[in-house]
């Protein structure tokens, strides 16, 4: 099945990138405005089964050598150390902290302890997703 | 955290250690290290001894989960002191011998020691515990790590059999004791042994009594090999002889003896358990001895054997439960049953632990255990035949020997029973000492076989594997001990008696036990009954020995289809068959009749408990106006979902399907939940594209023609039900108010309590957040299920490409 996909490959160079962006920007915004780890997840993976669309996958792999099931695994590790860090200071298991600081540029800027388990939650996600297309997808 | 608690918790950190030592030291024999760890836990516990001479305990604790009252509440009283000495004291010198016994090239040693440590924490957490639950998780981890050591030469299929018959057995026990002790916990309403014993007079009008003795005591029978559950400990004989020795005679079986002991102040001075204990305890000395005679292989002997000396202490401990009847006597002569249990207890870990590595030397040094095989190899190897005659005459309980001195007070107090007027004894109780006689006879017969057998008469060298020689001098040095420890403790048996068996005994009758108690042991107490009862074991024995060819086709008068094992044969193939029709039924392989069947119990469960507990409602009193776009949005999905039933081609229903989640998506906006939306837009469009890509795999259809499915009655109605049923939640659910929305205290508290002012988000990652962390390890499950059945399905013995 060999198509002209000279339109859509262009168009998703660019796009690509958009989403990817907008998804992290989703991802760090999650706990002001709509967004978090779960949509950036899922956000990410879409922009990712767009490139396997336009191109094919062995391209893909190329440009993002990654292994997805290992990303799962690092994904939970962190999620799980989040949970667990609590016990180190005697507080109660997935208590978070935050603090705020004002940075140049960047302006006032919380830092939280909610966004490393937010952050497994999105490498998680990442990491089924593709894993679970990729599997499907390559097999014969 | 003390020191205590490293004791019992040590051999576990040193399974971790193992694996590690055994890589990085392959020229060592890993039992080596191993061995440092019990001589140091023994020497330890013996600085207890003097501690609890005068009475006291130590107890230690430590928290678990003090929600729920459990802690680990470690406590060293004269009965947990006896078995912790046993255990490491026997596990020292086990270890030792199976440095030599096991080859360091062929074996792998580092899972034979981690299992071994395994059980050696495992049963000094079970005799130390005071909580209940906490000894309930080490009894279990007993039964496992016999499992699995029963099983060690796993490629063996009898091996693989007894383990999974000692599992069965032993934790169907163990369940039952956990039910026994979720019950105790609810009459008394603690956990702690220690509080139950304090409370133990109320406990006997409770009406839970009855059902938490009967599942205690199953649990300790199926341990401790009880009859009829005794059928498990002859087929764990398949286990490396170490392990026979060390858990299947000395330690892991006495679990059940010790749990008796232990709960006897809680129990004891119910009728029920006096006759349960010591019946069962009678019927299996006679069974298993009986049983042994019949036995070919030599480990088989000392299995039964072994079964029947369980039998011995626990209707001793049985018969001790009279004693707290008679509290106004001077002399108490039923408490004589419980010291005499004590006394034999470590008689026999003694005397049997010797037999065992004799067998296993023999094992070993001529390659078989086939008594009709073996003989004359008294000159070949003088001292293991010394050790046999020591271990097997102390078994049959001839002087000088300490076995002499346990089953006298074994037979005195199966007398005294005579005397006994509670729970209807005046009819019944000439049993017990015909029973006892009978089965001490039958004793005496088979520690002949086990030392004459093998070592007497012609040596036949052509039916043996090898040519036999003495065993190596490191295989020796254990059963040596435990030959000379058979001797001091004959001779010299108040050693014990008021360093350990006093403490003990105070464990088990702390009612009685006062401080004048004393225990004194002695050889000759004048012509009492037991005397002539010893004499005419002896004169029997010998007799029915000489005559054995005679007589010994009536052992097997029990055809072998009607037996014990058969039934637990039986049942186990009943139960695979039954499982596996019942799979087949469930389990087709076709997703539509998964589905078929999940909808169906859906709308069934659901709709029943809608009308049972008449819960539908339908009230219009607070919805919101109805708008012009909803009416639009819900169009479209109604006519979306119509049309995927006639699409003509698989590609459209799912355009079509993506269409429809479009508009829901739709719909979140209208409703002001920008998070809902966007998570359902990106999902629709992963999902569309995942359908895509499994279109590859739907198998083609002939004539390249997709063809649907047609019309079918039944799924057409359970698709309508679900619809109906799903339909019908929603508006109750929103017609019910039952109780505030907790949606307000999210909306207060999601800035201040947790810094966030998307609510949605605060909720994932910090209200709800261990919610999230499984989601989230479920998720991983699947993707790595969905992984493993796509890559690594079989390829039907052919490698992929």
């Amino acid at each position: 099945m060999k198509q002209n996909d000279l339109i859509l490959q262009t168009v998703t160079k660019v796009a690509a990138f958009v989403i990817l962006l907008f998804a992290v920007a989703i991802f760090l915004g999650g706990h002001y405005s709509p967004g978090g780890g779960f949509v950036g997840g899922l956000m990410t993976s879409a922009a990712i089964v767009l490139l396997l669309l336009a191109f094919d996958i062995k391209t893909v792999t190329g440009i993002l050598p990654i292994d997805y099931k290992l990303m799962i695994g690092s994904g939970l590790f962190i999620s799980t150390l989040t949970v667990a860090g609590g016990l180190l200071f005697g507080v109660p298991l997935m208590t978070h902290v935050y603090h705020y600081i004002d940075l140049p540029l960047l302006g006032h800027i919380s830092l939280h302890t909610a966004v490393l388990f937010d952050l497994g939650v999105y490498l998680v996600v990442v990491g089924v997703t593709m894993t679970i297309i990729q599997t499907i997808g390559e097999s014969e | 955290m003390s020191l205590l608690h490293w004791a019992v918790l040590s051999p576990f950190l040193l399974a971790f250690i193992i694996p590690i030592l055994y890589k990085l030291f392959r020229q060592i024999h890993t039992g080596w290290f191993v061995m440092i760890l019990p001589i140091v836990l023994f020497t330890y516990f013996s600085r207890f001894i003097p501690l609890t001479k005068q009475g006291e305990v130590i107890t230690e604790r430590a928290a678990w989960i003090p929600s729920l009252g459990i802690h680990v509440d470690f406590y060293v009283d004269g009965l947990g002191l006896l078995f912790a000495l046993l255990i490491t004291g026997i596990g020292s010198l086990v270890v030792l011998y199976s440095v030599f016994y096991l080859s360091k090239e062929k074996e792998r040693l580092n899972q034979f020691y981690v299992f071994l440590l395994l059980f050696m924490g495992a049963m000094l957490g079970v005799v130390l515990s005071d909580n209940l639950i906490v000894l309930y998780s080490f009894w279990e981890f007993t039964s496992l790590s016999s499992f699995l050591l029963i099983g060690y030469w796993n490629e063996r299929e009898r091996s693989r059999y007894g383990a999974q018959k000692s599992l069965l057995i032993t934790v169907l026990g163990g369940l039952s004791l956990l039910g026994g002790i979720i019950l105790l916990s609810i009459m008394g309403n603690t956990f702690s042994i220690r509080e139950l014993i304090l409370q133990s007079g109320e406990l006997m009008d409770h009406p839970l009594f009855t059902p938490a003795l009967l599942l205690v005591l199953l649990g300790a029978f199926t341990k401790s090999a009880q009859f009829p559950f005794h059928i498990w400990l002859p087929d764990a004989m398949e286990a490396p002889t170490p392990v026979s020795a060390y858990l299947h005679s000395a330690t892991m079986v006495k679990a059940g003896i010790y749990l008796v002991a232990r709960l006897s102040p809680v129990f004891a001075e119910s009728g029920l358990w006096f006759w349960l204990v010591s019946i069962a305890g009678l019927i299996t000395l006679f069974w298993g001895s009986f049983s042994a005679i019949k036995q070919t292989d030599l480990k088989g002997i000392l299995a039964f054997s072994t079964i029947s000396q369980l039998g011995l202490i626990m209707s001793l401990l049985g018969l001790g439960a009279a004693a707290l009847h008679h509290e106004s006597l001077g002399e108490n002569i039923y408490l004589a049953a419980t010291v005499a249990a004590v006394f034999h207890l470590i008689n026999h870990a003694t005397f049997k632990g010797s037999l065992f590595m004799v067998a296993g030397i023999i094992d070993h040094e001529t390659g078989t255990r086939d008594i009709r095989r073996l003989g004359g190899l008294m000159q070949l190897m003088p001292i293991t035949f010394t050790v046999a005659l020591i271990g097997a005459f102390s078994m049959a309980g001839l002087p000088p020997f300490n076995g002499f001195l346990s089953k006298e007070m074994f037979l005195a107090s199966m007398v005294n029973v005579l005397e006994l007027d509670i729970f209807n004894m005046e009819t019944w109780g000439v049993l017990f000492p015909v029973l006892a006689w009978v089965a001490s006879v039958f004793t005496f017969i088979y520690s002949m076989i086990v030392v004459l057998k093998p070592f007497t008469g012609k040596l036949q060298l052509q039916l043996l594997e090898k040519k036999p020689h003495e065993a190596p001098i490191g295989m020796l040095i254990s059963p040596i001990i435990l030959a000379s420890l058979v001797i001091v403790f004959g001779i010299f048996p108040n050693l014990l008696s008021s360093r350990i068996i006093k403490p003990a005994v105070a464990g088990i009758q702390p009612s009685l036990v006062g401080p004048d108690f004393q225990v004194h042991i002695a050889f000759w107490h004048g012509f009492q009954p037991e005397v002539w009862m010893t004499v005419g074991i002896i004169a029997f024995g010998i007799l029915l020995y000489k005559t054995l060819q005679k007589w010994q086709k009536i052992t097997q008068w029990i055809p072998e289809r009607i037996s014990l094992n058969a039934l637990y044969d039986n049942g186990v193939r009943g139960l695979e068959h039954s499982a596996s029709s019942v799979m087949k039924v469930l389990m087709t392989g076709s997703i539509r009749t998964y589905l078929l069947s999940i909808f169906l119990f859906f709308i069934l469960s659901l709709g029943f408990t809608l009308y049972w507990k008449d819960a539908f409602k339908f009230d219009t009193g607070n919805f919101a106006p109805i708008g012009f776009y909803e009416i639009v949005l819900a169009a479209i999905i109604v006519i979306g979902s119509i049309a995927i039933l006639f699409a003509k081609s698989r590609l459209t229903s799912i355009i079509i399907l993506g269409a429809v989640g479009y508009t829901i998506s739709l719909f979140f906006v209208l409703l002001r939940a920008p998070d809902l939306a966007l998570t359902q837009l990106v999902i629709e469009t992963i999902s569309v594209s995942l359908f895509l890509l499994c279109f590859f795999h739907l198998p083609l259809m002939a004539s390249r023609r997709e063809e649907r499915m047609t019309f079918r009655l039944n799924n057409a109605l359970i698709s309508i039900g679900v619809g109906v049923i799903v339909t019908l939640i929603a508006l109750s659910a929103h017609s019910n108010k039952l109780f505030d929305s907790i949606s307000n205290y999210y909306l207060e508290n999601a800035y201040k309590e947790a810094g966030g002012k998307n609510v949605v988000n605060v909720i994932l990652v910090d209200f709800r957040g261990l919610d999230t962390m499984f989601e989230i390890s479920v998720l991983s499950i699947a993707a790595l299920g969905i992984f493993a059945m796509i890559k690594l399905r079989a390829t039907g013995g052919k490698d992929k490409p």
